[in-house]
């Protein structure tokens, strides 16, 4: 087991995320944040609160998005995916949309995401940000515009992201 | 996670977990349903036959929704019409239906036990959608359902089954979904519609009171007659059934609390539940409606994703 980012890495990062998009996006007229579930929620909760104190007042629109229906390997012989919430209470309809998660790995997700996405609207464009970018495991033409950390692992390394919510404490790991 | 079950053929079948597995699931596709594009690309690759061997309007029409919204190609069948009439067995029927490549079979028959019989017999998954006096499984999960959406949850719950029970294969897909959830169940009805040792075998309580059953009760779930399946009379009238069983707001009115009134349709108005109460805020007959779309998908999709 190896620390990819501590506690503090890791709040130093996302706070750099979230400036990264602050100097993008403004005052988020036009963006709106989609965390994909059921493991990018955790980082998007996090972008979506630190966004809030760093621009007090301003209303950022923010929902999040299940892809099990979506999914390319559906009946190809691997375990069913339970459903999880899909909550996107606003049209993102010419909007500029930053989907959120946690690892980017094969690309396979981020391209379902797109999929589900568009059943929402048609998006003015769509930019994504992950706290992992897992390079040279790529399986689809897909790339991160906003990148916490980037990191060589191999295929039979897994990598894990701790939330002080979920797992009582905030790291990144690899396990092997 | 997955169902314990290859087919669907009845809830005696499942477990708890099975039906819990369902709602879930069920809970994500009703939010696909508000959406503006009512579909997921999910069963794409699946081709479902729709094999109606008996009358059927909100079943074959929800059915056929959930595999529409699944993006599942859909083939029709309907018994009137077809070969059948000419003499074609039941395992013929299928087995040349499912030469043409079809992944999944839901069906409907009079005869009960034809699914039970149809899974010894074909390979690919199938959803029993009403088998004569029997189990109609999706009914009986998209009820439970609503009374969870309705009131929190299914657990401890005191729900009143109405009229005729002995005919009815939505009673008994009923009691056992609810017994399985931990509610408590009671059955009314004129002693000629309720089968002997109800008690002793289901675990549901029997009176032939129909005010004390309502007074008890949270939810009052009231079935149609079945006449089509009296084969000699069992009680004198509608007219008399009606005075005696009927639900009405006269009767509602004197229970002093707000019970929620079901019916799984088709209702004969006036017979065993009045208009007035039908179409009263009491009454979630068109959310159960609304709700098998999303529950019929989820099986649809729970039992495709097992191959």
């Amino acid at each position: 087991m190896k620390t990819i980012l501590n506690g503090t890495q890791l709040a130093i990062t996302i706070d750099r995320l979230c400036h990264q998009l602050i100097e993008n996006h403004l005052n988020f007229e036009d963006a709106v944040l989609i965390g994909l579930q059921p493991r990018g929620i955790y980082l998007s909760d996090r972008i979506y609160r630190t966004l809030q104190k760093l621009l007090p007042g301003t209303p950022i629109s923010y929902g999040k998005l299940d892809i099990t229906f979506y999914r390319d390997d559906f009946n190809k012989g691997h375990a069913l995916h339970v459903p999880n919430e899909t909550d996107i209470n606003f049209s993102i309809e010419n909007k500029r949309v930053v989907l959120i998660d946690d690892v980017l790995y094969t690309g396979r997700t981020t391209r379902s995401a797109l999929d589900a996405m568009l059943d929402f609207g048609r998006p003015a464009s769509v930019e994504l940000l992950v706290l992992i970018d897992r390079r040279f495991t790529r399986q689809l033409p897909i790339q991160a515009d906003y990148t916490g950390r980037t990191i060589d692992a191999i295929i039979s390394e897994k990598v894990r992201v701790l939330w002080n919510e979920r797992d009582g404490k905030d790291e990144v790991i690899i396990l092997e | 996670m997955s169902l314990s079950v290859k087919h669907l053929l009845g809830i005696r079948d499942l477990e708890r977990q099975d039906i819990e597995l369902v709602f879930q699931t069920a809970d994500q596709f009703k939010e696909v349903l508000q959406r503006p594009i009512k579909k997921v690309p999910t069963l794409r690759d699946t081709t479902i036959v729709n094999l109606f061997f008996e009358n059927s309007t909100r079943t074959r029409i929800s059915f056929e929704l959930a595999e529409k919204r699944l993006s599942a190609d859909v083939v029709n069948f309907s018994a009137s019409g077809s070969s059948v009439s000419k003499g074609e067995t039941l395992i013929d029927t299928v087995n040349n239906i499912l030469s043409m490549k079809v992944d999944m079979v839901v069906m409907r028959h009079s005869a009960s036990g034809a699914p039970h019989f149809l899974s010894q017999h074909i390979n690919v998954p199938i959803v029993n959608a009403g088998d004569g006096i029997n189990e109609h499984p999706t009914q009986a999960l998209l009820d439970a359902f609503s009374i969870r959406e309705k009131l929190g949850s299914v657990e401890g719950k005191k729900v009143a089954i109405c009229g005729d029970i002995m005919h009815s294969r939505v009673a008994l897909s009923n009691i056992y979904c609810l017994k399985k959830l931990g509610a408590e169940v009671t059955v009314v009805g004129p002693p000629t519609l309720i089968p002997k040792h109800m008690e002793s075998a289901l675990g549901v309580n029997v009176t032939y009171n129909i005010r004390e059953a309502l007074a008890w009760c949270d939810v009052a779930n009231v079935l149609r007659i079945q006449l089509e399946r009296q084969n000699t009379p069992l009680f004198s009238s509608l007219r008399e059934y009606s005075l005696a069983y009927g639900v009405n707001r006269r009767l509602l009115d004197s229970l002093q609390k707000d019970i929620v009134i079901m019916h799984p349709g088709p209702i004969n108005r006036g017979v065993e539940l009045s208009s007035d109460v039908a179409d009263s805020r009491q009454s979630i007959i068109l959310n159960q409606v609304e709700n098998g779309v999303a529950v019929r998908m989820a099986v649809l999709y729970l039992l495709a994703g097992k191959n």
